[in-house]
């Protein structure tokens, strides 16, 4: 199979240069090759299991706790401004 | 083949909806966070579930879950007995995870309708639960107001050494709990959406479960138009009937985040417009996100950098899977409130109202729950729960800063409570008779049910409350 | 012997009676750290005045006659483990420099405990690998033989224990983690049920198999600590409701009459060593009195344990996807280029798996044939107590061995991943030693919950052997 690698980077927002794309390309077919063992397995009419625990219903009450300070909340930015994380900015019509 | 040029072409708007509903509870729907955000201190409201910090994980808010089913059931929707969430795979600076929660396949509530005035039901497709994401406004770096500035970056410039364009953000709506209700193309007209969407929230009003204003964004709105193409082709010079088809569109223009009614209803007008412009023109519109612009009047293409649209979704490993039986289900929806359709029904049934009068009682719960209690105080004052309605509406009474007791007694003084005076009655009751010939034809011949018809005609030439079966005694009198 | 080779049992007594404070123990620790951890390179973070500080107070505590289960205990925690205040890399550059404002749940019942923790240990970027190799932080050696791998992605903390820098260790197993490094390092691995320790707080890998456990010089050492871990916790919503059990209680009990499967399929590529190890141990478990018997004898057939590598590959990869999406350099931590070369396949593929038109080939796929192997294990587990294998193929591979090799480790964890795709416990215990005198390890796996069971028997099993007593040279 071949791997449209430059789009899967994109909705992976990764930035891969032309060797990582050339590689993980390579190695990805690899692993899909061997993953593809998998079809060996017979599956028809077997349910999923997406979780092992068997819970249901775990829920909480609504009732509010206590937040971060501000300060905290912040605390490991990269940059901020009155309280507000910042980023480059986001082009918007 | 007929030339092209005979073809007669109409256009049928189709057209979707999409609301999400901020739902108000106490806390966030992943974690205990105070929801209560708006006009907040930014970054207060926060903690390491709503923030994405690595390890953090999410727990349900079982009081979101309740509420996002009473609005399905509010719908008319079935419910998943058998629910989950799902992981909506996206980047975008406002979503701290990378992910938002959401549901796929197995949404709470699906296959409802909605139906409005003219009778014409509107398909509900899903209702699902998910959460609203952080707050982004745009600025500059050097410019102290730049939190405070409105979207679009629109900052005057030149007032600070940096002028580098920034996006700000503020987690404390990261994580609120949004109800999101997805309808089938049903709408054909801008008109029947703005009364789907004053029917939606008024709604989720009276379940208590929103604010729902418009203002605070407790309300987006996301309207998908296309038009269908119906083609005439008579045939050359024989006399048969035109071959009709009907082109389902290939297209779908949706218009994101509106968050007023009547931005919605300036926007598909706009679109349904620019739509048969391209059409006419030959051309089919192109597949896209649109927004609306307030300053422009229009609805303007979001040319966002060339994005890619697969959201890989797949079942939230951390939240263990939803059960509810029926008899769970059954026991909230006997728990909750009368809803606007039915209280209207019984308003008009239970106190004889006109529909006007009707309306506007229960347009909103709080007004119609105070007219029932006037009502109630009234029965020991003669006072007629038409003369409360009138008052109520007349006079804009405001529910929260006045006592129902106390209308009752204005009522009271003000000497409303008169018997209606035998001659007048007499004299309208002539008037009406002359002019319903065919309703009084039809009691003649045996149509019982016509009575009430005339009733209703004379009554409504009281501006006081008069006692039906008088009236109705005097018609049947003079009838017989 | 110093103190900092003491088994917690043991150190546990001797600050109840009084020959030591925890102040002494914990500077016979980090003295040790110093000595050692040139060479071993166990460590991301040293968290020396911390740990003295601490220290400093359980020996007041203890001077109170407070009886905490791991008062003045000293403690190596793994690096993806969230600690307040303290930086948490999970050995990624992606995180270098990020200072949770929360502990996770973990480290909070271990402080509440009373432990003392000396550091942060190197790991696998993300725990991402088997090797410690994929660390943006340099590779941790193995004590045994410094030329070689310690295993991973818990390699930090296996070294650690295993050199006596420390008491006991945490690690955190997603498959293979915790069992494989305790194997190659030769010390006792613990991985719970999955749900039994709540995973809040740990970076995370992958969601639905993720599994925070201890590592141990000895098999009470780890039952003590599971005693403090176990739990439902309201902030993990897949922790377990399940009343947890004294698990030091029964560690003793005989095993007479206990039935032991075990499986061909699981000895299939093994190293010859580790395949003699592990029939030395099954007469080991038969001279006990308990059944050592092939599963296939009972009727039970069990999918082939390769089949596991493609399921556990497709779910993990995909989960990390997903998990890793947060990184985005904004609220914390580097931007996405700081991933390495590992996060970055990882992401790839689980992008790829999960993209439009692949989720039924792949994704959906495997989480159906985890329903085949959880379905086979349950009904293994009508027949048998308990189920032992070699913990992996081999004894531990010389440096370097997981570069260009993508699936280096689903190779290396390939028996213990039918267990944890099915979230099952399963415990290493030291059981022999190469010709290279490099550990081999045996693991015991049991049914959802049976921590006690698989205790029980890696206790016994331990008591009757001697490999435990052995010690590295370095």
């Amino acid at each position: 199979m071949k791997i449209d690698i430059t789009h899967i980077a994109k909705l992976a927002n990764l930035t891969l240069s032309k060797e990582e794309k050339e590689r993980f390309s390579k190695q990805l077919d690899d692993t899909l090759t061997t993953i593809q063992q998998l079809n060996e397995v017979n599956t028809d009419n077997i349910e999923i299991t997406s979780q092992v625990t068997g819970l249901e219903n775990v829920l909480d009450d609504d009732i509010p706790q206590p937040s971060l300070q501000q300060k905290d909340a912040l605390a490991n930015a990269k940059s901020t401004k009155n309280g507000l994380f910042v980023v480059k900015a986001i082009l918007e019509e | 083949m007929a030339p092209a040029k005979t073809t007669a072409m109409k256009y049928t708007p189709v057209i979707g909806l999409e609301v999400h509903v901020e739902l108000k509870t106490m806390s966030k729907m992943f974690c205990r966070c105070s929801a209560d955000y708006f006009g907040k201190e930014p970054n207060t409201h926060t903690c390491p579930v709503c923030l994405g910090l690595p390890g953090a994980l999410p727990v349900a808010n079982a009081k979101a879950i309740e509420w996002c089913i009473m609005i399905a059931l509010s719908l008319n929707c079935e419910i998943n007995l058998l629910s989950k969430f799902d992981r909506k795979n996206y980047f975008y600076p406002d979503l701290a995870k990378g992910y938002q929660i959401s549901q796929y396949d197995l949404p709470f509530g699906k296959n409802g309708s909605i139906e409005l005035k003219s009778g014409k039901k509107i398909r509900i497709r899903r209702v699902h639960m998910e959460e609203d994401t952080a707050k982004l406004t745009h600025g500059q770096l050097g410019d102290q107001n730049s939190e405070l500035s409105a979207k679009g970056g629109s900052a005057p410039s030149g007032k600070s050494q940096n002028n580098e364009k920034v996006s700000l953000i503020d987690f404390n709506r990261s994580g609120v709990p949004l109800v999101e209700i997805v309808t089938e193309p049903d709408f054909s007209e801008a008109g029947e959406v703005k009364e789907y969407l004053q029917k939606l929230q008024q709604i989720v009003r009276y379940l208590d479960v929103s604010n729902a204003d418009m203002e605070k964004g407790d309300m987006r709105l996301e309207p998908n138009i296309s038009l269908q193409v119906t083609r005439n082709t008579p045939h050359e010079g024989k006399n048969v009937s035109p071959v009709t088809s009907h082109e389902l569109p290939s297209y779908k223009v949706e218009v994101k985040n509106i968050n007023s009614f009547r931005f919605v209803e300036k926007a598909i007008n706009f679109e349904v417009k620019r739509q048969e412009d391209i059409l006419e023109k030959g051309q089919s519109p192109v597949q896209e996100t649109r927004g609306w612009s307030e300053i422009k009047n229009q609805t303007v293409s979001q040319r966002l950098k060339e994005e890619a649209n697969d959201y890989r979704y797949f079942p939230e490993p951390d939240i263990p899977p939803i059960r509810h039986t029926k008899e769970q289900i059954s026991t909230l929806l006997s728990r909750m409130p009368e809803l606007p359709d039915a209280k209207y029904s019984r308003f008009l049934r239970e106190f004889s109202l006109n529909d006007y009068d009707t309306e506007i009682l229960t347009r909103e719960k709080s007004l119609a729950d105070f007219f029932e209690e006037a009502v109630r105080v009234g029965k020991d004052h003669s006072v007629t729960p038409k003369q409360i309605a009138n008052t109520l509406i007349n006079k804009k009474v405001d529910p929260s800063s006045s006592e129902p007791a106390s209308i009752v007694k204005q009522i009271v003084q003000s000497g409303q409570v008169t018997s209606i005076k035998e001659e007048e009655l007499e004299k309208i009751v002539t008037d009406v008779l002359e002019s319903n010939q065919k309703a009084v034809g039809d009691y003649k011949s045996g149509k019982e049910t016509a009575i009430m018809f005339l009733v209703g005609q004379v009554m409504r030439q009281f501006t006081t409350k008069i006692d039906a079966s008088v009236v109705k005694e005097t018609i049947k009198r003079r009838l017989s | 012997m110093d103190l900092n080779g003491l088994t917690l049992t043991e150190a546990k007594e001797g600050l109840l009676s009084k020959q030591f404070s925890s102040s002494e123990l914990t500077k016979a620790c980090l003295k040790r750290i110093k000595a050692t951890d040139e060479k071993l390179h166990a460590f991301v973070t040293l968290t020396e005045a911390h740990a003295l500080e601490d220290a400093r107070h359980a020996d007041e505590l203890l001077s109170e006659g407070q009886d905490l289960p791991l008062l003045g205990i000293p403690f190596v925690i793994k690096d993806n483990f969230s600690t307040k205040g303290i930086q948490t890399t999970a050995s990624s550059n992606v995180l270098r420099g990020y200072i949770p404002p929360f502990d996770a749940t973990v480290v909070a019942k271990l402080k509440a405990a009373g432990m003392v923790m000396l550091g942060k240990t190197n790991m696998d970027a993300f725990a991402h690998g088997s090797s410690t190799e994929t660390s943006d932080f340099g590779t941790t050696k193995n004590p045994w033989n410094t030329e070689f791998l310690p295993g991973g992605s818990s390699g930090g903390t296996a070294a650690s224990v295993a050199a006596d820098q420390t008491i006991a260790g945490i690690g955190s197993e997603t498959a293979g983690s915790i069992r494989q490094p305790a194997g190659w390092c030769g010390i006792v691995g613990l991985k719970p049920t999955y749900g039994r320790v709540s995973r809040y707080g740990v970076v995370t890998m992958a969601s639905s198999t993720d599994s925070p456990g201890p590592m141990t010089k000895r098999v009470e050492d780890s039952a003590l600590v599971l005693n403090v871990l176990a739990g439902k916790d309201p902030h993990d919503g897949t922790s377990s409701p399940k009343p947890t059990k004294d698990y030091a209680a029964n560690l003793k009990k005989s095993i007479k009459g206990k039935k032991i499967g075990i499986s061909s399929k699981y000895l299939e590529g093994v190293e010859g060593d580790v395949v003699k190890a592990f029939n030395e141990a099954k007469k080991t478990f038969e001279k006990l009195g308990a059944t050592v018997v092939d599963i296939a004898s009972l009727g039970v057939d069990i999918l082939d344990p390769k089949y596991s590598i493609g399921v556990y590959t497709i779910l993990q990869r995909a989960e990390v996807s997903s998990n890793l999406a947060r990184f985005d350099g904004i609220r914390f931590g580097q931007t996405r280029d700081a991933f390495g070369e590992e996060a970055k396949r990882r992401i790839m593929l689980g992008t790829y798996t999960l993209s439009a038109g692949y989720y039924d080939a792949y994704y959906k796929k495997a989480l159906k044939v985890r329903t085949i192997i959880v379905s086979e294990f349950h009904k293994m587990f009508e027949k048998v107590d308990a189920f032992i294998a070699p913990t992996s193929p081999s004894t531990a591979l010389p440096l370097g061995s997981s570069k260009n090799h993508p699936m280096f480790g689903e190779m290396a964890d390939v028996l213990v991943e039918p267990s944890s795709i099915a979230g099952l416990p399963g415990i290493n215990v030291p059981a022999g030693f190469s010709s290279k005198n490099l550990p081999i390890g045996l693991q015991i796996m049991g049914p959802q919950f049976a921590e006690d069971i698989i205790l029980n028997l890696a206790h016994e099993f331990e008591t009757n052997t001697e490999w435990h007593l052995q010690k590295p040279q370095l």
